[in-house]
């Protein structure tokens, strides 16, 4: 046996179709997503300068930025309803597989890639969408590209990437009750910053991270650029096999034997070595609620904004405050919320909804507080509604919605309203995400849930034991 | 893309880390169909207030940072969204050379795709010209070839760029025309792995 590898080096040296001293590799993709929002450019300069997309088999489409969630067949923004109409065209004369907005596989790229099974270990898959990294869960290598690399891609179906570093994320021990995967990947970045993974894979490894369910995993690979990683990924293992088996764009039968031992071998080896490893204890993780304007401004349910004295960044801390309304010192507990968004390609799949239900049933939301549920996927909504979620949500208050990424960014007519003030399941809290002037805080579907029916912020680890 | 060696600008000073895409251009930009014309929304909600009034506090709304083409700012700039919108709107806006401590890493990519300058600083010379910027126009030399900038009193820095990346720039070069230049071993490639 050669060297120990790790999953990044195996999948990166599979993929090498031409490598030079001093430049960057050119990589080959295996899959390529698009969406509306970042490719009517890229096509429009394969029209310009007269190209083909080179393997439309290997690229598929979704609509999901812009999409209303709310009477599907009224656009009312010219604007976005030709950015979706030029998504259509493009793909009629391109050749590319397209789920529209009222196809049964639409949803948010980073959900239905998963869900379709296009999403595998060992592939490289790039998409005009940074949260591309969710892909990794899979032990797939994933990141987000701009337009021009859209384009690129899109021509010659290769990419000119140079070798990242690699960084093991060693999470040691076991998450506590009432404590999630999305609170371990804040902790994560509320510890290490919104840049140690700058320049790097991540490769999240030990024992709370095998625990995790696929979706759990997913959470935790999306955010990975949140922490400055243009991918995060994790070994695939039987819990990765066990969720593709059967899906549409996986082989089935005695093939999927053969790729099923292939992907189990693309695992570390044991051995391996990283450029830097960083290690977070789990079961000192408490639920997260992010206080500030970049994921990386969190704390636990039990904490308070910052001190600005006691601060590094003190000029950084002091605008975040300002522009999220908030004092120093101040108690989560204390901070009130007039919005609830559970969505996202964070946390929109089906365990997330359930966890979110589970925590809703049978109690009612706040007065004064809007609270949204917005599937991920078509598929997801069809899933929850069998099982009769919906009802739980809307009996409780929560308006049900089409999938999309709606209040995730507001493209849409979904956003929060000048100061108003959103317990969210996304992964973003920039400045006006949600909207402009809009005050983010980034939970755990659990956290919003409980959230919503507070109208404040409070440990659901309590919550969720307490008498209806 | 546009070939870039040198150029001479007025700097504006943006002292601030982590500045994300969202913020060089908010997303109710993005549904525009063009690679052009985003200049005029760069720094948006930064810019203007609720009514679409200039906020005079803003630097770039300032007279004395009009026509500025030099950009200096704090850490891990570019963060976040993937949309190339963001440099586009800053070479629509007039935005040639971007110095920072850090970059994040899409943003780089796309940044240089564009022909944009981007400059990694050590925080100390940063700071120095954070503050001239920030006290009086200031002015700034950047010569891609010999990898020098020189202030207006001529003093004279030195800067690092992969040396791949400064020949892309320097000659504008189409990265797809370059790539097309391996088709064979793309095809064969795709031939022994049969990608399917
Ligand atoms: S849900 Fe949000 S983060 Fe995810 S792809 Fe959509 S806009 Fe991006």
């Amino acid at each position: 046996m050669g060297k120990p590898e790790t999953i990044i080096e195996k999948i990166w040296n599979k993929h090498v179709v031409h490598q030079e001293a001093g430049k960057p590799d050119l990589l080959y993709i295996d899959q390529h997503l698009v969406h509306e929002v970042t490719s009517p450019q890229a096509f429009e300069g394969l029209r310009i300068a007269n190209r083909k997309v080179r393997r439309p088999d290997l690229t598929y489409a979704t609509m999901d930025h812009n999409v209303p969630t709310k009477d599907r067949h009224v656009i009312k923004d010219e604007i976005s309803k030709k950015q979706m109409e030029t998504l259509k065209k493009n793909c009629e004369d391109f050749g590319i597989k397209l789920a529209d907005m009222f196809h049964p596989d639409q949803g948010i790229v980073h959900v239905i890639g998963p869900q379709l099974g296009l999403t595998q270990p060992g592939k490289t898959i790039v998409c005009g969408d940074s949260h591309t990294s969710t892909h990794g869960a899979f032990g797939a290598l994933a990141f987000g590209i701009g337009t021009s690399e859209v384009e690129h891609v899109l021509a010659t179906q290769t990419i000119w990437q140079e070798k990242p570093k690699t960084l093991n994320v060693k999470v040691e021990g076991n998450l506590g009750p009432g404590v999630t995967a999305k609170d371990l990947i804040l902790a994560i970045i509320g510890k290490f910053g919104v840049r140690f993974g700058t320049g790097y894979v991540m490769e999240f490894t030990g024992e709370a991270i095998r625990k995790l369910s696929m979706e759990g995993r997913m959470t935790i690979c999306n955010m990975s650029i949140e922490g400055g990683a243009r991918a995060g990924l994790i070994s695939p293992d039987q819990t990765t096999v066990d969720y593709l088996e059967g899906r549409e764009y996986v082989p089935s039968g005695k093939e999927f034997e053969k790729v099923a031992t292939e992907w189990l071998d693309l695992a570390t080896d044991d051995g391996a070595e990283y450029d830097e490893t960083v290690i977070i204890h789990a079961d000192e993780i408490e639920p997260q609620v992010t206080w500030g304007t970049n994921p990386g401004m969190c704390v636990p349910i039990g904490g308070s904004t910052p001190i600005i004295a006691d601060v590094d960044h003190k000029e950084d801390v002091k605008r975040a405050l300002e522009y999220m309304g908030l004092a120093e010192n101040q108690p989560i507990t204390s901070i009130e919320i007039d919005h609830v968004f559970i969505g996202s390609c964070t946390n929109s799949r089906l365990s997330d909804l359930q966890k979110a239900a589970s925590i809703i049933q049978g109690r009612k939301v706040k007065d004064g507080v809007k609270a949204i549920v917005v599937p991920g996927s078509f598929s997801v909504k069809l899933q929850a509604e069998k099982i009769g979620l919906d009802h739980v949500f809307t009996e409780a208050g929560f308006e049900w919605r089409e999938s999309g990424c709606s209040m995730c960014l507001g493209m849409n007519d979904d956003i929060v309203p000048p100061g108003g003030r959103c317990a969210s399941t996304s992964n973003r809290n920039f400045e006006g995400r949600q909207g402009n002037g809009a005050r983010t805080h980034l939970v755990s579907p659990e956290m919003a849930a409980a959230a919503a029916i507070e109208g404040h912020f409070v440990d659901v680890r309590q919550f969720a034991g307490v008498p209806n | 893309m546009e070939a870039i060696k040198e150029h001479k600008g007025l700097v504006l000073p943006l002292d601030r880390s982590n500045i994300d895409t969202d913020q060089i251009i908010p997303k109710q930009f993005l549904k525009r169909i063009e690679r052009t014309g985003f200049g005029q929304y760069l720094f948006y909600n930064w810019r203007f207030d609720d009514d679409g009034n200039p906020q005079e506090d803003f630097a770039l709304n300032q007279p004395q940072y009009q026509k500025s083409s030099i950009l200096i700012a704090g850490e891990n700039f570019g963060c976040g969204s993937s949309r190339e919108h963001a440099p586009w709107a800053l070479d629509d806006y007039g935005f040639k050379v971007i110095i920072a401590p850090s970059f994040a890493d899409i943003f780089y990519n796309n940044a240089l795709k564009n022909g944009i300058i981007l400059i990694k600083m050590e925080e100390e010379q940063l700071n120095k010209w954070m503050l001239k910027a920030e006290e009086s126009s200031f002015v700034l030399s950047v010569d891609l070839k010999n990898q020098q900038i020189t202030d207006d009193t001529g003093n004279v820095i030195d800067f690092e760029i992969p040396e791949y990346h400064k020949e892309k720039l320097m000659n504008g070069w189409d990265d797809i025309a370059l790539t097309l230049l391996q088709e064979d071993k793309i095809t064969a490639y795709e031939n022994l792995t049969s990608v399917n």
